[in-house]
């Protein structure tokens, strides 16, 4: 390990701060990856500037919320991460619910801490308002859950 | 500018820093290692001085002016045509067609050149190419109804010439695009081979050579190419100009690209007729501060000498694959026999766009994402790769910085 790199403004700070532990372990070894079969609905998010993609299959209960949500994702830690966190966010939600949380966590994206409220788990992302070029990796799995429900995006992020 | 030494047959170049006021900053703290000059490169005084210096002083419209600050400015921004003209060793300043950028020009081709093409005939390009040499022809072939055919890239990395033969073999091929120098293997293709083997086919031969023009000297004769597209932005120069050289004959028999002022000889409402080459391919007000900057980044380069350029970048880049192969599990695609400072790579449980944002702590800039070369990506079976490349300016320290923040980097997500 070259030490003299190692500053206090150094790489080690954007690990703590946009790696944590909960983002490693969940990019490594993710709790909600795969697919749901039979699935009621299947969203494809896309970022063709660096060839992530993500897809989430999602199911519904008899009274329309959330069951499950899993994902296959190629992508980034951040990326990764983002979209195991956000399925287990949003199991048990009703649609307004998810559109309220997808709209917090943007928010939380877009101004940093409190932007978004408490965000549980999701939490996790909160410094990465200070890394612009890498909020698209984080949001694009909630594009592709939005996909999956067949809510409009952007009817999603008026209502934030 | 200062003057140049030489020690172990590369060139010192180090000195020239100073040049580029950008590079003296810090960024979050550490030098500001710019490794990433093959998206665009930095810009000298001299290039910044030559365009504020002419909007202060040497300013008006081009070509239309009946007044003294209008001939002074036409003679500076025509003035850079002989520069680029002499830069390519093109035959005649009147081939050196004006656009924005190598996609401007490419564009120009595919829609000028491609209205010459008939339904049936084909255009080859090659796997490694910039989305900026796929999708005009892609568009041509849906518009036209001409074939799109795409060379094979070897493992190495280098272009397949045996199916490229296959692929001239029945002369319907109209027209080989291909890069000269490819933005994410850093392969430089036997541009002159290439152009034998189109030209026996009975095809023409464009090429890229965005990335090669900024390492190399490019004699477009001696290549025997008939197009031949840069940029000014990654030649030191601004954004906003590029160049289309062509071959008389054949910018003769093209229709114009876009219409408007500058590029005609006469208009009526029944019909128009052509401006002399290559005005009739710069319809509208020109980018003039643009180009005179691009006249002083040729001069700033033509002072060092291509000869220096390429040396420095070629032990630059045999360095850094030295040091870069030494870190355990990196994998750098192509390993082309010819190749120029452009090295893209991939580590093991680390995606292309971590390894950036951690680069990036340690001030260091590379590009990371799929480089506009997406089918390049899935031909070596990556989704994503960091890249860095070098400049003039770039030393062998900042490229010791490089590998020893990759060995970080590797270790964190190890």
């Amino acid at each position: 390990m070259p030490e003299s790199l190692i500053q206090p403004d150094g790489p080690a700070d954007a690990r703590e701060a946009l790696y944590q532990r909960l983002i490693m372990e969940r990019a490594r070894t993710p709790l909600h990856a795969g697919l749901v079969d039979p699935a009621d609905g299947t969203g494809c998010g896309n970022n063709p500037f660096c060839g992530d993609r993500t897809q989430v299959t999602v199911s519904r209960a008899v009274d329309r919320r959330v069951a499950l949500v899993r994902h296959e994702t190629r992508g980034c830690a951040l990326c990764a991460a983002s979209a195991d966190l956000m399925a287990e966010s949003v199991a048990g939600l009703d649609d307004a619910q998810v559109i309220e949380l997808s709209s917090r966590f943007a928010g939380m994206l877009r101004d940093g801490p409190g932007g978004g409220g408490d965000l549980g788990l999701l939490c996790a992302f909160e410094s990465l308002h200070e890394f612009r070029s890498r909020r698209r990796c984080a949001s694009l799995p909630w594009e592709a859950l939005l996909q999956a429900l067949g809510i409009d995006g952007t009817a999603a992020e008026r209502t934030g | 500018m200062n003057d140049l030494s030489w020690s172990k047959g590369a060139p010192d170049l180090s000195a020239l820093r100073g040049d580029f006021p950008i590079l003296s900053q810090t960024v979050r703290g550490k030098p500001f290692t710019y490794l990433d000059s093959a998206a665009s490169a930095q810009k000298p005084e001299v290039v910044i001085e030559a365009m504020g210096g002419a909007m202060r002083t040497q300013y008006a419209n081009v070509h239309r002016g009946l007044h003294w600050m209008s001939e002074r400015t036409t003679d500076a921004y025509e003035g850079v045509r002989d520069k680029v003209a002499r830069l390519i060793n093109a035959p005649s300043r009147e081939e050196i067609v004006y656009t924005a950028n190598s996609t401007g020009a490419i564009n120009l081709v595919a829609h000028s050149y491609g209205a010459l093409l008939e339904p049936g005939q084909a255009v080859v390009i090659s796997e490694m190419e910039h989305h900026s040499n796929i999708v005009p022809w892609q568009m041509l072939r849906d518009r036209r109804g001409v074939a799109l055919r795409v060379a094979r890239v070897t493992d190495r990395g280098e272009l397949d010439l045996d199916h490229l033969r296959e692929l001239l073999a029945d002369g319907r091929v109209g027209l080989v695009a291909v890069t000269h120098m490819s933005n994410v293997l850093g392969t430089v293709t036997p541009a002159a081979t290439i152009a034998a083997m189109a030209h026996e086919a009975g095809a023409r031969l464009l090429l890229d050579g965005s990335q090669a023009v900024v390492h190399r000297r490019v004699d477009v004769q001696a290549l025997d190419c008939d197009f031949y597209v840069f940029t000014g932005h990654k030649l030191y120069g601004p954004t906003g100009i590029g160049v289309l050289w062509g071959r008389r004959e054949l910018l003769r028999a093209m229709p114009p690209f876009m219409g408007g002022g500058d590029m005609i000889a006469t208009v009526s409402f029944e019909r128009s007729t052509w401006a002399e080459l290559p005005h009739r391919f710069e319809a509208g007000t020109p980018p003039i501060i643009e180009a005179i900057g691009l006249g002083a980044a040729i001069d700033y380069v033509e002072r060092i000498g291509f000869e220096a350029i390429e040396a420095h970048e070629a032990a630059l880049t045999e360095h850094a694959l030295a040091r870069l192969s030494r870190i355990e599990g990196l994998r750098i695609l192509g390993e082309a026999q010819s190749r120029g400072g452009v090295i893209s790579f991939t580590l093991p449980g680390a995606h292309a766009h971590d390894i950036a944002t951690l680069l990036d702590q340690n001030g260091i800039a590379v590009r990371a994402g799929n480089h506009c070369a997406e089918p390049l990506m899935q031909r070596f079976g990556v989704s994503s790769t960091a890249r860095a490349s070098f400049g003039l300016y770039t030393t062998t320290a900042e490229i010791d910085r490089l590998a020893d923040s990759i060995e970080q980097v590797r270790e964190f997500f190890a």
